[in-house]
């Protein structure tokens, strides 16, 4: 590829030096060599792109310009777009064609990015490995042995392996951010509300937001900034302005507040996560940020909360697939054994998932588990806002370990549940949080730093993380990949 | 152990699952594992703690009450695994 970063690709976009056709071209030609052992598309839209690609060459021949005018991107594919299909990793969305475009879709289709593919999902977004697809494992590009995290893993490898400068994916516990780190790009989760959830597949709808990846802090500005914005038709979508995100990228944090909890470096955490994270930490104090030890003291408690409100609310919200209106239907005797045989195809984790939320919202468990499982989450709500009256971000590591093997935790659900110990939190708050590339380990493999800003404090991450990122130019490396003939 | 086989085949009927016996057995081990996890949370006092549902709580949002155009019926039909006369077809629910 050309052009490394999203923003490169759009200057020389902005100068004549390529087209959409060729940028959107040399991606499907890339994804052809590559994708079959990294596996990070299950539909590619090559015909759908090359048409976008034309139309925004003829959109910039007429004058126009955009940020992401051209620009070729990939969706996860839990995210409806008109036409193509969306099956959010489920054999039980198997042939589901969507009948319109989600709001972020719609949003890039009018800021002219060129759409390349669907990409691969933990089932219902419920993973954090990829692996709990119903369809293929993705690859992490940086080891073809490991993860890349998940669930928004394909997402995360299509732009670490430059198959599309930036990418669409959600984060209900950690989905964009984990995968972020473990693949060595730049993840955004947006605060809740901020981005309408219109047109997505529901897993958890308290937690769940679009967020984004990109290879550089800017290029996942501009995905932001052009999907960002309210929603009527998403009643929880938040009708606040929306500043100007690229702006802010100024670089300059002398003075900003930087809190660090103890919490976060414990027991458990991969030694060489800790080392990075540490010097990361003290490059912002380099750049002119105070840094403080602050205390979250009940981040222990994210966990237990996580799975026991996430699974409830999937539990309602996967209770609309029963076979009547879309997907397949597997008959049986009677209606409600065709309901429970169809629901046969949902994969062991989002059953597992199912059970599990149906049982602590069942009658005689409901106060005993949900009820004080939304308790607690006031308490760790609490923790956040008391940090944020003493700094300005919190930065701390967005996984406990670099990238796994493939296989190695899939048995251990609860050994799973771990690599989301950090990111959790941020979902369960009213925070956003981002993860920056701040080196590798002595396997090669990328480490991320993880800055958590206050509700809707977005450019305030975003500005340190840029800061950073300029300092040390850790987005530059990219993994070696041998490209077929 | 805080679940029995039976929470377990109760709880796939309220969930519309059906499970083989496998996943039974492996469910009532893995669940029973997390509730374990979960009592984690009987740790804290929670007298007076108001819950949170929802992370950012809005109420009471109205929209316009005007008539907007929906989608076209060949469309919502399309995805059908059933239909009939314009309308998802289904088993017979209620016993003649």
């Amino acid at each position: 590829m050309d052009y490394l970063s999203l923003t490169e690709a759009r200057d020389a976009l902005r100068r004549g030096e390529t087209s959409s056709t060729a940028l959107t071209q040399a991606m499907l030609d890339r994804i052809v060599a590559l994708d079959n052992d990294l596996q990070s598309y299950l539909t590619i839209t090559d015909e759908l792109a090359l048409e976008q690609a034309a139309a925004a060459d003829q959109r910039r021949a007429n004058g126009e310009d955009g940020p992401l005018l051209g620009i070729p991107v990939a969706i996860k594919d839990i995210i409806s777009v008109q036409g193509v299909p969306n099956t959010a990793g489920s054999k039980i969305l198997e042939g589901f064609i969507p009948p319109y475009d989600a709001f972020v879709v719609q949003k890039l289709k009018e800021a002219g990015a060129v759409i390349l593919g669907k990409t691969n999902t933990d089932e219902f977004a419920m993973g954090s490995s990829t692996e709990n697809s119903a369809y293929v494992t993705t690859r992490n590009p940086w080891d073809l042995e490991r993860v890349p995290g998940g669930s928004s893993g394909g997402s995360a490898t299509a732009v670490s392996a430059q198959m599309a400068f930036a990418a669409l994916g959600t984060d209900t516990g950690g989905s964009v951010r984990q995968p972020a780190s473990l693949c060595g790009i730049v993840g955004l989760r947006p605060t809740y509300g901020r981005i309408s959830r219109w047109g997505v597949v529901a897993f958890a709808s308290s937690l769940d937001q679009v967020s984004m990846f990109g290879r550089t802090v800017a290029d996942c500005t501009a995905l932001f900034q052009a999907t960002a914005g309210y929603d009527p038709r998403d009643s929880t979508s938040l009708d606040v302005p929306v500043p100007d995100f690229a702006a802010g990228l100024t670089g300059d944090i002398r003075g900003l507040r930087v809190g660090v909890p103890a919490e976060y470096f414990i027991e458990g955490i991969d030694q060489e996560v800790e080392t990075a994270v540490r010097a990361a930490i003290a490059k912002l104090q380099e750049l002119g940020a105070k840094i403080r030890p602050i205390s979250l003291p009940h981040t222990r408690y994210a966990l237990p909360v996580y799975y026991l409100i996430a699974p409830a609310e999937a539990s309602a919200n996967l209770a609309r697939y029963d076979g009547v209106r879309y997907g397949p239907r597997l008959p049986g005797a009677d209606m409600i054994d065709t309901v429970k045989k169809t629901r046969a195809l949902f994969g062991p984790e989002v059953k597992r998932r199912i059970m599990l939320g149906t049982y602590v919202l069942s009658a005689g468990y409901y106060d005993e588990y949900y009820g004080r499982a939304l308790k607690v989450r006031t308490l760790i709500k609490q923790d956040f806002l008391n940090a944020f009256e003493q700094v300005d971000v919190i930065a701390c590591p967005t996984s406990p370990t670099t990238a796994f093997k493939i296989g190695e935790r899939a048995d251990d659900p609860l050994n799973m549940y771990l690599a989301d110990i950090f990111t959790l939190s941020v979902n369960l708050s009213a925070s956003c949080g981002l993860s920056v590339p701040c080196g590798f380990d002595s396997k090669g493999l990328p480490i991320g730093l993880q800055l958590i800003g206050n509700t809707l404090q977005e450019a305030t991450i975003l500005n340190a993380a840029y800061a950073y990122e300029q300092a040390t130019g850790w987005h530059r490396q990219v993994p070696t990949l041998t490209v077929q003939d | 152990m805080s679940l029995t086989l039976q929470d377990v085949e109760k709880i796939a009927h309220l969930a519309r699952l059906e499970l083989t016996r496998a996943e039974k057995a492996q469910y009532l081990e893995q669940l029973s594992a997390i509730l374990d996890y979960a009592d984690m949370l009987n740790e804290l006092d929670l007298e007076g703690i108001e819950p949170t549902a929802h992370a950012i709580a809005q109420q009471n949002i109205m929209r316009d009450d005007v008539v907007m155009p929906s989608l076209p019926l060949d469309d919502v039909l399309f995805n059908a695994p059933q239909q009939a006369q314009n309308q998802f077809l289904i088993q017979s629910v209620l016993d003649e």
